[in-house]
């Protein structure tokens, strides 16, 4: 059997008093492309934002390549993970994020660079030259000493999976990367992310409304509902043959 | 007697521009200082431990209700005598440490300003591409976060410039103090604290349209690169 790469241990999350997440139990082994579909509010960028170590889970343990991403031995009791064992565990992990987050004060090719050079002390040419065969496979070849503030949505959020592919990491997150754009730049985004999930070698978590994308895309689709995981299976078992009624009164928005 | 002699003026102002390395000499210190220590009172309210963050916000609001020359006075008077830290310290030091501290209150403040006018994504995505804490804030934050002070920064550093006489009182001979003391020796202080005024005129009124002009630069920062775009774009 194959280990997961990332695995969910009755996970919960609360923000103050009100709780988001109540016990997520999750497996996404190498290389599979697991989409997350839910109605807003039910969780679904919180279950990334904790894997990218963005928010920490109130209870329960995440396990990314069989490391405990939020705790750490200590005397031979577990305690909360200091920076140093975040930093740790964290560098398999990439996530492009819906307002794409990126450097405004660095040309597309040095936003793309500067953490390959400062990170993983990459060499400044290798780094340089792995950085525009990024760019040319996310079609912006041609704009790498643009800053980000001249490209438009969609090419932003094309140079935002650039500079965390560069990173080469095992599990790469998407947190609604098309929510933020005009519907005429969904489509290039979205292209981009099929190729990539084509080459097979990253794990891929998608939080999507794009259902038809999901389904095209995802090995394993989750529907989130009030905190839980309501449903999970394949993107056809989950999309066109579930008979989870408020999947469906989900779906449903989606197909008028 | 003459109210005004250019005889005097011109006498003075040859005594008086010795003092001027000092004035200059002294703005320039007690701003660096000030620049610098302005991290550390911004770095120490950030540290998450809420009775620290309060001691160094009441000790920050005590520096900036209380006037500049009191603390300076302190420093070279009163600091000597206080038992075990206390020592005496000649007046240009004093009027480093008085000013520069009193303003490195106020530069804190505009560090946190810029600081707080970083996108929080920004932060998010320093910590997605696992940037350390000191690559996170020397990469990505202040980069972004200190170029929109710089036109802030210049003012204190115009209004910094004004305050550094006070410095004559504890004893520091730039403008103000030989001036004062022309003034003494021969019983005239028209023309002397003119030139003062005249040296301080000209010397922050440029600077002044200097700032303005940097403020300007600064707004037009992300157009221009946007201006610069379509323009581009139109000749493909």
């Amino acid at each position: 059997m194959i280990e997961p790469i990332v695995t969910f241990n009755d996970v919960h999350k609360s923000f103050g008093d009100v709780k988001v997440l109540k016990g997520i139990d999750l497996d996404i082994k190498p290389a599979e492309k697991v989409a997350i579909i839910g109605p807003s509010g039910s969780g679904k960028t919180t279950i990334i934002r904790m894997l990218m170590t963005l928010e920490q889970p109130t209870s329960g343990d995440i396990i990314v390549d069989g490391k405990n991403l939020w705790k750490m031995e200590k005397k031979g009791s577990m305690v909360d993970a200091n920076e140093k064992h975040l930093r740790n565990v964290r560098g398999d992990i990439g996530m492009v994020f819906q307002h794409f987050n990126l450097f405004p004060h660095m040309t597309i090719l040095e936003n793309c660079m500067t953490a390959p050079i400062h990170v993983k002390n990459e060499d400044k040419s290798t780094a340089k030259q792995r950085s525009i065969e990024m760019l040319e496979k996310v079609g912006l070849g041609d704009k790498l000493d643009n800053y980000p503030s001249q490209l438009s949505g969609g090419q932003k959020q094309r140079v935002a999976m650039a500079r965390a592919l560069v990173m080469r990491p095992k599990v790469m997150l998407f947190d609604e990367v098309t929510s933020a754009l005009d519907p005429e730049l969904v489509g290039e985004v979205l292209e981009v992310i099929r190729d990539i999930a084509k080459e097979g070698e990253m794990a891929m978590i998608l939080v999507t409304h794009e259902m038809d994308f999901a389904l095209d895309v995802a090995d394993k689709v989750l529907f989130l509902d009030e905190g839980v995981i309501a449903e999970q299976g394949t993107a056809s078992e989950v999309i066109e043959h579930s008979t989870n009624e408020r999947l469906q009164s989900f779906l449903h928005r989606f197909r008028s | 007697m003459n109210i005004w002699s250019w005889d005097v003026f011109a006498d003075a102002f040859l005594v008086i521009v010795q003092g001027l390395g000092i004035t200059l000499g002294l703005t320039i210190a007690c701003y660096l200082f000030a620049l610098i220590f302005g991290f550390f009172w911004t770095f120490l309210r950030r540290i998450p431990f809420k009775p620290l963050h309060w001691v160094i916000t009441w000790i920050m609001e005590f520096i900036r209700s209380t006037p500049p020359l009191v603390q300076l006075f302190f420093i070279f008077y009163a600091w000597p005598m206080v038992p075990v830290v206390g020592m005496t310290l000649d007046p240009f030091t004093s009027a480093i440490l008085g000013l520069g501290i009193h303003f490195s209150t106020y530069i804190g403040e505009v560090y946190r300003s810029g600081i707080d006018g970083v996108d929080k994504g920004q932060w998010e995505a320093a910590r997605a591409l696992n940037f350390s804490t000191r690559q996170k804030w020397t990469k990505i934050i202040l980069p972004q976060a200190i170029p929109p002070t710089i036109p802030m920064l210049g003012n204190y550093l115009i209004i910094m410039f004004k305050e550094v006489p006070l410095a004559s009182t504890i004893g520091v001979a730039g403008i103000l103090h030989m001036a004062n003391s022309y003034g003494a020796q021969y019983w005239t202080y028209l023309e002397p604290l003119t030139i003062v005024a005249i040296l301080f005129l000209v010397m922050s009124y440029p600077s002044a349209l200097l700032i303005n002009k940097l403020e300007k630069k600064m707004n037009r920062r992300f157009d221009k690169k946007e201006a610069l775009n379509s323009s581009k774009g139109a000749t493909a």
